[in-house]
């Protein structure tokens, strides 16, 4: 039965060249398909390897209860001040002063270059003890902004995806004029799609009092979150959501990247039905152009069974060398290109999109589902094609 | 002098088809036997069921009534799956177009009814060789149809048909498409099959100079055998 399967096979596959116009077209919608929905996961990826990337188990973000993300939360400077003072679990530097970090974060608009329009972009004021609550921070160009003065320093994404950010430039936001006196990175994390400036500046010029919006701390240790928790609990002039840095940027990634996937799964799927329609408009003619072959193989003694294993198999190596092309594409177009997208903060977030060999088996299994149900009937009318047909003339 | 074994019996074998409400009768009630190592022409006008009748020879149609006995195994009660295997053991099927796989080597569509069998690619290879020697191609093994001509391709055809060793030959209109000289060559294969290798050969065909050359020429006509001629001295 193999010897059989194979030469059928074999013979389907060398045909091809004669349906070259269908073999293309199909392996093109195909390829159309895979690259739609390998794009949408690139980005969904992207995005949330982005956030991901950007927590530590060992610093603890507060929000006040319930706010879910730093632009509605709204703490005191009370607030900051009975942490430093009480909590328990939060590391110290050799000073003895606690590792607090209370921050306030604005949106401010910025000019993409790309598209040339405006987009939200996070400006964060931070005091004296941020770098102390993040990992990998570090000024790869100009220095770090003076606290009371009108400084900032920009995320190496906001330079790269946003005009008017360069070192040493003079940028409006808003009301407010700043000087870009430095550039900064964390290693790709979310943190790189931000400004920064200094905490009372910002506090100021919004009109915020002294309030902030999200306190950062450095814990003694990752297991050091649940004291703080419970201390927090049984605090009564307290009412925070505390997270450690990790959970709640998976929690921000996960209704962006979510939304994403909902977005690229339907789209590629309604698009597979048509990608579909035209595999098995391609098998149906490879399958009526060898009519003769077929019932000529059938007459000599080979089975039908072949005869359709046959036409299945060219179907899907149609599909999969469709499903080929679109992922190579995908991967050599997209894979490592920056862009940026709304947050779950209503900023942009800046990624680079990240082709994943997940998301290329993902698109490769949805290329061979294609193949396999474009050839399906085609394949189940090769086994039944009438042994009659051996007298037809071509 | 021995009585010769017979190997198809046709017995009381009606064909009819039907188009729409009305049933078409091809043939009724036809019997006839057919003797191991005959070379049989069939001749008759187009309609009169020659096809039909070689396609029920071959296992490739089922009679409407009536049996179809070859060496005493009823053809027409197979199922689908015997019927296929019997087939590849039996029968040799010629065709009008050849019916050569065109992605194929020569080589490769004599080898495709070896597939069936259990030999081995060795023993393949022998046997294809062996074939194509008979009908004079060995030095064409490689080409693709395209690459040889009609008369080529039909003996590629009647080497793909001879090379698992069938015991019969059924040959549709195997001339049909090729010139005189080549059908000639075409014809003194077949011949040369009959007589030294003893294939029984049954060739339908419309052309008189290529019955000649079979042991017997039947005439068909609405289902019925009108003639019966025997060529003494068969054409050479």
């Amino acid at each position: 039965m193999f010897k059989q399967i194979g030469a059928v096979t074999m013979m389907n596959l060398r045909s091809i060249p004669q349906r070259a116009g269908l073999s293309i077209a199909t392996i093109i919608s195909i390829a159309l398909v895979t690259g739609v929905l390998l794009g949408f996961l690139a980005m969904s990826n992207g995005f949330r390897a982005t956030l991901q990337g950007t927590g530590s188990e060992s610093v603890a973000v507060m929000l006040r209860g319930g706010s879910q993300a730093e632009l509605n939360s709204g703490l005191s400077s009370d607030d900051v001040r009975l942490i430093e003072d009480a909590a328990p679990g939060i590391a110290r530097d050799a000073g003895g002063r606690p590792l607090v970090s209370g921050e306030l974060y604005v949106i401010v608009d910025g000019i993409k270059r790309s598209s040339q329009t405006e987009a939200n972009l996070p400006l964060r004021g931070v005091g004296e003890r941020a770098l102390d609550v993040r990992e990998g921070f570090r000024i790869v160009e100009g220095r770090m902004f003076e606290p009371g003065t009108n400084e900032l320093v920009v995320g190496a994404a906001v330079l790269r995806e946003f005009q008017g950010f360069d070192l040493g430039e003079t940028i409006r936001l808003g009301t407010n004029e700043w000087v870009v006196v430095g550039i900064f990175s964390t290693g790709g994390s979310v943190f790189e799609s931000e400004i920064w400036a200094d905490l009372a500046v910002i506090q100021n010029l919004y009109n915020r009092g002294t309030g902030v919006q999200s306190i950062r701390a450095r814990l003694t240790s990752p297991g050091a979150l649940e004291d703080l928790q419970a201390w927090e609990e049984d605090e009564p002039r307290l009412n925070l959501d505390i997270e450690n840095e990790t959970e709640f940027f998976a929690d921000q990634a996960g209704g962006t990247a979510v939304l994403i996937e909902y977005i690229g799964w339907p789209l590629a799927i309604i698009m597979a039905i048509g990608a579909l329609a035209g595999a098995w408009n391609t098998m149906y003619s490879s399958v009526d152009t060898r009519m003769r072959e077929i019932a000529t193989l059938r007459a000599i003694g080979f089975s039908g069974f072949a005869a359709s294993v046959g036409t299945m198999v060219e179907s899907l190596v149609l599909a999969a060398i469709g499903g080929l092309v679109g992922a190579v594409a995908v991967y050599l177009l997209f894979n490592g290109v920056s862009a940026s997208t709304l947050g779950s903060g209503f900023t942009q977030v800046v990624f680079s999109f990240a082709v994943t060999g997940g998301s290329i088996v993902a698109g490769m299994v949805m290329a061979v589902v294609i193949g396999f149900f474009g050839g399906l009937v085609p394949a189940i009318r090769s086994a039944y094609v009438p042994l009659l047909t051996v007298h037809r003339s071509e | 002098m021995e009585p010769v074994a017979s190997l198809y019996e046709l017995k009381d074998l009606s064909k009819s088809y039907t188009r729409g409400k009305e049933s078409i009768a091809i043939f009724e009630h036809l019997t006839m036997s057919i003797p191991q190592g005959d070379f049989i022409a069939i001749m008759g006008p187009s309609g009169s069921g020659k096809t039909t009748l070689l396609n029920l020879l071959g296992g490739i149609d089922r009679p409407s009534s009536g049996a179809v006995e070859c060496e005493g195994v009823r053809v027409d009660k197979l199922s689908e799956g015997k019927l296929a295997k019997w087939r590849s053991e039996n029968v040799g099927f010629i065709f009008q177009f050849y019916n050569l796989m065109p992605t194929l080597t020569a080589a490769q569509n004599v080898e495709l009814p070896l597939l069936l069998t259990k030999l081995s690619g060795k023993q393949r290879k022998e046997r294809v060789k062996t074939a194509l020697d008979i009908v004079g191609l060995a030095d064409r093994a490689g080409h693709r149809p395209r690459q040889l001509s009609g008369g080529q391709q039909q003996r590629v055809a009647i080497a793909r048909a001879i090379v698992a060793d069938p015991k019969v030959l059924l040959c549709d209109e195997p001339t049909g498409d090729l010139d005189r000289a080549s059908a000639d060559e075409i014809l003194e294969t077949l011949q040369l099959l009959n007589k030294d290798l003893g294939k029984t050969i049954v060739m339908v065909t419309h052309d008189p100079s290529a019955a000649k050359y079979a042991q017997r020429e039947l005439h068909l006509d609405k289902g019925r055998f009108v003639e019966k001629e025997l060529n003494p001295e068969p054409a050479q």
